[in-house]
């Protein structure tokens, strides 16, 4: 027997130390729960993969037709393609992330009821599913970009903080409404109204400008505004200027539902499996 | 020895509903609630809000407390209900203890299921992988261990097919293939065993006394006394969610069997099963001079009388008794209709005694128990608690048991013994004996 063995302690309320060193020890279950949700999507389908592609790249159309055809809201100089596509990407990424995770811990229940590990591990499998499909839908954005002839500049090169800022909001809801939905049912019933509802009172079918001066920073109170901007500034370049206080605004509150999402997962995390 | 496991004062509550069937609140519940208690305290600020009476109070588990040392196999028993799960979940981190401390040594693996998190879309490869991450193993460990793994499952020609096709034992068999490889120094096992055919049974078993050997520790939760009295070295006892008695498993094990079923009389009232077509009354065990008794000399035979009642004709019914050993391990049972076959056409309503014998120098001196039954597959019908008796070594015709006490197998029969020089100088008495 070694005597460098770790005693592990098990006590109530007891808040665990080793649980960030566990959740990496773990960090491979992350990649096989995402690669197992990934890998059943496709299976029995015939076009398989193509579907992660078909799905984005229609709203992209009807968006387009909607609101630069038939409403004509202006475009920012840019192909109105590209303008929506650049929101959409971060909004899709957002709504599924969201409500994957939402669901993950209810349609795990049988593991989480049975084996340990840190529950963390399920809801942002969940979301990396999603990053997953945000990544290949973004192949259609640089696809869009050449038929189009246009060319990023240097701001291009922030997007990557940008999509972690998205990846914050999504992991941050996401762990609210997995923790919630485990006790109250009803927030299964809220996600989907929520993703619907969210994509007309985010900017994704049209520019954040067309909102007047006043109302934008209220309009940031909506943690996606700033990351659709934030996208929309990387990804555009030239005249779209963003404004940096309803950005800050929207980060802050990102930052927030991040942090309090964790505490709040945390605190309810062990029992789960009590009321799951 | 140093203790691996030591539990101290584990206790576990559970609040139960009694009218709502959900076991999630609604986020409804949660406000008409606060909103009534808000009320109540407007009303009536010094009265104490009254106790829901949906909600009560169950605990689980209570102050239970013991140690296992490293390298114990320990078998922890117990009715449904005692709290046998509930001490593995909180053990193996799934869920929380209300108090009570815990000091756990070593890394753990539970097997509370086999299977957790298989999916049925994904191939036996796959979800090798899948399950093998679920339980803890790295990925280079699943790859080091896969032939083994696949070896052991025997599904090796189904392995790039969905598990969804899979027969509910090729299912079984590779999930437990998964997770007898699990190389933890802890191991805690629950009722797994109860999958798969005999063999596979057997297999499972071998490997988990092959864990034992190792020097690792195995926790262990069966309603299989035959299981646990070959694999494990103590036993806990829990009854109502508290320690009835810890020791080496033989000890235990008698104290659990003899209070799980109706004590050793010379006649048993059946209660239960005044909703069943056949319902058993009694019965009582006599000795040949027709005196009720519950401690019999090994040489004489015993009378079980059992009294039941029909109450409507009935066709192909069989009414028996079972043979336990104090294990629980079936030995024969015998039915009536083996001598009156005409009773497996018809059986007419009313109240009926039926007479067996257990023939005298059969069983070895130890303590039996019988169970009395009345099937007609699949309809099965009163089934009361087996009740006990008991053989002394008085009048044994065995030498061995009358000099160094019960020894090997249940049966005591004497086989003929003939001994004879084939070559060599002394000529051996010839002998020769025969069952009586």
């Amino acid at each position: 027997m070694s005597t460098s063995q770790s005693v592990l302690v098990l006590e109530a309320g007891r808040t665990e130390s080793h649980y960030w060193r566990d959740l990496w020890r773990y960090r491979e279950l992350f990649f096989f729960l995402a690669w197992r949700d990934i890998l059943v999507r496709y299976k029995q389908t015939v076009i398989g993969i193509v579907w992660a592609l078909g799905r984005p790249l229609i709203t992209m159309m009807v968006f387009t037709l909607v609101f630069s055809k038939l409403a004509k809201l202006p475009s920012e100089g840019v192909p109105y393609p590209i303008l929506v596509f650049a929101a959409l990407l971060p909004w899709q990424f957002f709504s599924s992330a969201f409500s994957g995770a939402g669901d993950s811990l209810i349609s795990n229940a049988g593991m989480i009821s049975k084996v340990y590990f840190p529950r963390l591990v399920i809801p942002a499998s969940a979301v990396i599913v999603s990053f997953v499909d945000f990544l290949i839908s973004g192949i259609i954005l640089v696809g869009l970009m050449i038929w189009y002839g246009f060319a990023p500049n240097l701001r291009m090169l922030t997007l990557p903080l940008f999509i972690f800022v998205a990846f914050a909001a999504a992991m941050g809801a996401g762990l609210w409404i997995a923790a919630l939905n485990v006790k109250y049912r009803d927030f299964r019933i809220i996600v989907p109204f929520v993703v619907q509802f969210g994509l007309y009172v985010s900017p994704v079918g049209f520019s954040s400008s067309i909102v007047p001066e006043k109302w934008r920073l209220l309009y940031s109170i909506n943690p996606m505004v700033g990351v659709i901007d934030g996208f929309r500034w990387a990804i555009l370049g030239g005249d779209t200027q963003l404004y940096w206080p309803g950005f800050m605004l929207s980060l802050a509150l990102v930052l927030v539902i991040l942090i309090t999402g964790i505490i709040y997962f945390r605190k309810t995390e062990k029992n789960f499996a009590d009321v799951i | 020895m140093s203790s691996v496991i030591s539990v101290e004062n584990l206790s576990k509550k559970y609040i139960i509903g009694h009218q709502k069937q959900e076991r999630y609140t609604t986020l409804r519940d949660v406000l008409t609630d606060g909103a009534k208690r808000f009320t109540h305290k407007l009303i009536h600020p010094f009265v104490a809000p009254v106790n829901d009476p949906t909600h009560e109070e169950f605990w689980a588990l209570k102050d239970v407390s013991f140690d296992v040392q490293q390298g114990d196999r320990v078998g922890i028993i117990g009715r449904n209900g005692a709290g046998k799960s509930t001490l593995l979940k909180i053990l193996s981190r799934i869920t929380e203890p209300t108090s009570g401390k815990i000091s756990i040594k070593g890394r753990v693996a539970s097997l509370l299921e086999v299977g957790t998190g298989f999916h049925p879309e994904l191939t036996g490869r796959e979800n090798i992988y899948l399950n093998g991450a679920i339980l803890g193993m790295s990925k280079a460990e699943i790859k080091s261990k896969f032939d083994e793994i696949v070896a052991f499952s025997e599904v090796e020609k189904f392995l790039d097919t969905p598990v969804k096709r899979y027969s509910s034992g090729m299912y079984v068999r590779l999930a437990f293939a998964v997770a007898a490889h699990l190389e933890p120094e802890i191991l805690i096992v629950d009722e797994v065993l109860a999958v798969g055919d005999a063999q596979f049974q057997k297999k499972c078993l071998g490997k988990m006394q092959e864990v034992g050997q190792e020097g690792r520790t195995v926790l262990f939760v069966s309603h299989n006394m035959d299981a646990i009295s070959r694999l494990c070295s103590r036993c806990v006892y829990l009854d109502h969610g508290k320690v009835v008695n810890i020791g080496p498993t033989p000890e235990v094990m008698e104290s659990y069997i003899t209070a799980g079923f109706s004590h050793q009389n010379a006649e048993v009232i059946f209660t239960g099963g005044e909703d069943k077509d056949v319902r058993f009354i009694s019965a009582r065990t006599v000795g040949t001079d027709g005196v009720p008794k519950a401690c019999f000399r090994s040489d004489e035979d015993i009378r079980v009388i059992v009294a039941y009642q029909i109450k409507r004709q009935l066709s192909g019914v069989s009414v028996g008794i079972s043979m336990l050993t104090a294990e629980q391990t079936l030995l024969w049972n015998m039915t009536d209709w083996e001598e009156y076959p005409e009773l497996l056409e018809k059986r007419e309503p009313g109240t009926w005694t039926c007479e067996w014998i257990i023939p005298a120098n059969i069983l070895k001196p130890a303590r039996y128990f019988i169970a009395c039954g009345a099937a007609n597959p699949p309809n099965y019908y009163h089934y009361p608690d087996p009740f006990a008796f008991e053989i002394s070594s008085e009048g044994t015709q065995r030498l061995s048991y009358k000099q160094f006490g019960v020894k090997g197998g249940p049966i005591a029969l004497k086989m003929g013994v003939k001994t004879e020089a084939i070559s060599g100088q002394n000529n051996l008495q010839e002998e020769e004996c025969n069952v009586q």
